[in-house]
């Protein structure tokens, strides 16, 4: 009987409170030590042929007949209301089909209430104002030119801290703060704890707006059959986006299918729907035809979120002996004109470290600028980049060893909650990673600036706490075919982790079956529910499900060739595919022997995830070396090599394991040393408005990364011992690779990205 | 206008408009969506086909610089069901993780290793150095250029 359940569930660096339907008993955790088929080898991807070879349909590539092209008219203002608007030119230009705009849009709110799908106050260049549709999608971008738009210049402001001045320009009527106040956190006495303290270190760290750049930029194609609302969409959470298109046009969910069974990344950019989500499927209502709305490169950099800008103050205090007494945390994260929740910059300062006096406040500052969204562990990466530096130079300055002090710092419970980890296998990470790289090796940092000579070298770390449990609900089916094959359904996505191949090998696992013949279904709201691929997430949340389902068809298979075979079920063994009477195998037959007999889909199976151990914090651990070499004379930074040591539970793929570790860490280094997308303070104007101006990594510059895991199933966490690797690998990149700058040539540059000419500022200002 | 292309070895002919892009022809008009659109500025590489056997960027090319010549993309690298040694080591190698980039590096793969069945890593990086992945870090796709050329083993693709 299912029944309810409050849990607290982490999610993106934050707890809340959720109900969660509990149908039955879990299964147990596999322990460590369990012997495998399937589960932990290299599986290539099961739909790796079409994504290289072409066929796979991304919502870009849908070109359904009859289609028609939207594009939307921008706000080049960074706030102004609009006087004026008129369509008539544009609606009578060649190929026009149709121009959208609030003067014929219900006002459909937005953005949680802060503004409406067509608003007539716009907060940022950018903001959407009209959409046109056309035959062609260059028809249709032509028409924008034609659409008159008389615009009032108010007045906008772009620094985050200008923006928290009294009398600076407001975004929202609520004020600049979103909730009004600042995010606080407090545990023992800070004042005190500096008192006590032998050496203190206070850094300023400032980390730039990043640009996710997915390769797919942000795109729906909708179209209606009879009174249902079709959309296919590249998004990381296709139940969402049904949930909030179906509000949007106040139609029932029944009447409104989601799918993206192929998508090109996303990294947070895409958890929720877009306004041209909703864009398309109105328009496509008012026509009868497909409509088609896919972002230019250009719209990727202006209006599709980014990770937003941070200015920190990080100050701690340790006794000689390097024990941490304090930690005084205070960030601002600029969140641009819309984000309905904030930045979680202060988790790492707060957590990873055993530290008796801690306080940390946090202000989530609206500006007239893009808005936010998550990206890859949305405020760790950047509050690491504070924490991390900060503990590096502590060591500097009490020259003792970096590793050494974190060690001596090793928060053995959870603080902040006041609970123990469910487990924690960092010491285990430190030691696999300080092997690989030969931490031995680092020289102490010199005591003053190397301003000339030959390039130097330099070794640094840093340490990755994040979420990444997962957790209830998500739902899985697994059916049989007469022919032995296996087919399971879930309403999850593949945003390019590898999701389907994942989740292929566990119910072949199962099953006994091999890989080739399951076959994986997903993207598509048709199927069972599954929650938003993010927050590392979908493998720990799905996963388990899909254990269950196939744990439930197994089952019914051997409930089956027990009867077959005229034994207990208790007698009756699956191994290799095959049904056998235990102690004596040429007494069975083939699944596909028995399901033949028995028709499609007579065996199926259903799964469900259960709920988080209770009273336990779950996380996933990490630490990364990088070892750079630094030219004093022109302050260029090469990275030669990373190691980066993980512990996110078991491992299922550890292909796909290196792949994603690989990835995190090339869009960290992106960010540590590169990354920049540029606003102008003055006009409000996007400046990088494609890759020629942003400097996404390329292949030219990337170094040796060495992956590995401490592959340690979680003893409690979830039936498989699994936690997410999606974003752990990017959080310690960039403050690993900051930190050993900073041990070759004896200066911290703490303003990210590290450039070539703030090196040598900083070289410079300490002459 | 009507442009006529041959491409992947059949005559095909469609209407556009005239400042349409080759990109656009294959894509919006022709239904060959392996050559993707991922800036339509030539920084990507996502694009990469041949025009008559020369390495671009369909996105940089006019629909109507195409007409009357050969055009080859990554569709026409697979025989049928088998697919193309690069792309099998692309999938092998784990060099596939969304894929929206794997069209354009495989073409650019492939045109390297036609002219050099065995390049060294630096070579390798520079001539793919105008192909853009956001997943992968790089690795994996060096890992699967040495895995093709090793499997190709020095002869022409
Ligand atoms: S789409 Fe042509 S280079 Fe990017
Ligand atoms: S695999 Fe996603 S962009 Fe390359």
């Amino acid at each position: 009987m299912p029944r309810i359940i409050k849990q607290r569930v982490e999610f993106e660096g934050r707890v809340e409170e959720r109900n969660v339907v509990i149908e039955g008993d879990d299964l147990p955790v596999w322990p460590a030590g369990e012997r495998f088929q399937v589960i932990g080898t290299p599986v290539t991807r099961v739909d790796g042929a079409q994504r290289a070879g072409g066929t796979a349909r991304y919502t870009a590539d849908l070109y359904p007949a009859g289609v028609l092209h939207g594009a939307i008219l921008r706000s080049p203002h960074p706030h102004a209301r609009i006087r004026a608007l008129r369509t008539s030119r544009a609606e009578q230009a060649p190929g026009v089909r149709l121009v959208l705009s609030h003067r014929n849009t219900d006002a459909i709110p937005w953005y949680n209430g802060m503004s409406r799908i067509f608003d007539t106050e716009l907060r940022y260049v950018g903001d959407e104002v009209a959409l046109v549709v056309a035959d062609d999608a260059a028809a249709a971008r032509d028409a924008l030119d034609l659409i008159e738009v008389e615009y009032e210049p108010l007045p906008h402001v772009i620094d985050p801290l200008e923006a928290i001045r009294p009398g600076a320009p407001q975004v929202h009527p609520q004020g600049n703060v979103l909730g009004g106040a600042p995010e606080r956190y407090a545990r023992g006495d800070v004042e005190q704890g500096f008192l006590a303290a032998d050496a203190i270190v206070e850094l300023d760290v400032t980390t730039p707006d990043v640009l996710h750049h997915s390769m797919e930029t942000h795109g729906s194609v909708a179209w209606w059959e009879g009174d249902t609302l079709v959309i296919w969409d590249s998004t990381q959470h296709i139940f969402g986006v049904r949930r909030q298109v179906a509000a949007a046009l106040r139609i029932p969910l029944d009447r409104v299918r989601v799918l993206s069974p192929f998508m090109g990344g996303g990294f947070g950019g895409k958890n929720n729907a877009g306004k041209h989500t909703v864009l398309a499927a109105l328009a496509s209502r008012r026509l009868g035809r497909p409509v088609r709305i896919v972002f230019t490169r250009a719209e990727e950099s202006q209006a599709a979120g980014k990770r937003p800008r941070s200015v920190q103050r990080i100050r701690v205090g340790a006794r000689s002996d390097g024990t941490l007494v304090a930690i005084d945390y205070w960030g601002v994260s600029s969140i641009g004109a819309y984000r309905a929740i904030g930045t979680p910059l202060a988790g790492p300062a707060t957590e990873l470290y055993a530290c008796p006096n801690v306080r940390a406040e946090t202000l989530n500052v609206f500006t007239h600028t893009g808005p936010a969204a998550a990206f890859r562990a949305p405020g760790y990466v950047e509050g690491t980049c504070a924490l991390e530096c900060a503990i590096e130079a502590l060591a500097d300055q009490l020259e003792i060893d970096p590793l050494e002090l974190r060690l001596r710092n090793y928060a053995e419970a959870d603080q902040v909650l006041g609970r123990p980890y469910s487990s924690k296998f960092l010491r285990e990470a430190y030691a696999m990673g300080a092997r690989a790289i030969g931490w031995e090796r680092r020289a102490l940092t010199p005591r003053s600036p190397v301003r000339d000579g030959p390039p130097r070298r330099g070794l640094g770390m840093a340490t990755q706490l994040w979420g990444g449990s997962g957790s209830a609900p998500a739902y899985a089916e697994v059916r049989l075919n007469p022919d032995g094959t296996a087919e399971v359904r879930i309403g999850t996505q593949d945003i390019g982790t590898g999701t389907k191949t994942a989740l292929t090998q566990i119910a072949a696992e199962v099953l006994t079956l091999p890989v080739g013949k399951v076959t994986l279904s997903l993207g598509d709201t048709d199927f069972p529910y599954s929650p938003l691929s993010a927050g590392s997430q979908t493998l720990a949340s799905c996963g388990p499900a899909v254990r269950m389902a196939a744990d439930e068809a197994r089952r019914h298979l051997i409930d089956a060739a027990a009867s077959l075979l005229e034994v207990a079920p208790e007698d009756v063994r699956l191994e290799g595919g095959r049904l056998f009477v235990a102690g004596v195998p040429e007494r069975g037959l083939a699944i596909a022997e028995l399901t033949g007999q028995i028709g499609n889909f007579t065996i199926a199976g259903r799964g469900f995830r259960g709920p988080n151990p209770d009273g336990v914090t779950i996380r996933t651990w990490g630490a990364q070396f990088a070892e750079v070499e630094v030219d004093p004379e022109t302050g260029e930074v090469s990275v030669l090599r990373i190691v980066a040591c993980h512990d996110v539970g078991r491992v299922i793929n550890p292909l796909q394991y290196q792949s994603q570790i690989h990835g995190g860490v090339i869009q960290g280094l992106g960010m540590a040393l590169r990354e920049e997308h540029v606003t102008d303070p003055e006009t409000g104007a996007v400046l990088d408005l494609g890759f020629d101006a942003y400097a996404v990594p390329r292949i030219t510059g990337i170094p040796e990364i060495v992956a590995l895991a401490v592959d340690k199933p979680d003893p409690i966490a979830n039936n498989l011992g699994v936690k997410g690797v999606g974003e752990p690998p990017i959080i310690p990149t960039p403050a690993a690779i900051a930190n050993a700058v900073a041990n070759a040539l004896g200066v911290r540059v703490t303003s990210f990205p590290i450039t070539p000419a703030k090196v040598r500022a900083e070289l410079g200002r300490r002459a | 206008m009507r442009v006529r292309v041959r491409v992947n070895g059949a005559w095909r002919t469609a209407e556009v408009w005239p400042g349409a892009s080759l990109l656009a022809l294959l894509r919006d008009a022709l239904g060959l969506c392996g050559s993707k659109n991922a800036c339509e500025q030539g920084e990507c590489g996502s694009c990469s086909v041949w025009l008559d056997g020369e390495l671009v960027c369909a996105c940089l090319v006019l629909a109507a610089q195409a007409d009357g010549r050969e055009v080859r993309t990554v569709e026409g690298l697979t025989t049928g069901e088998d697919l193309h040694p690069v792309q099998r080591a692309f999938v092998e190698a784990g060099a596939v993780q969304c894929g929206f980039c794997t069209p354009g590096f495989v073409v650019a793969v492939v045109d390297l290793l036609s002219r050099d069945p065995d390049p060294d890593e630096p070579r390798i990086r520079e001539a793919l150095s105008g192909n853009l992945c956001r997943c992968t870090g790089y690795q994996k796709i060096l890992d699967a250029v040495r895995l093709a050329a090793s499997k190709l083993g020095g002869s022409s693709p």
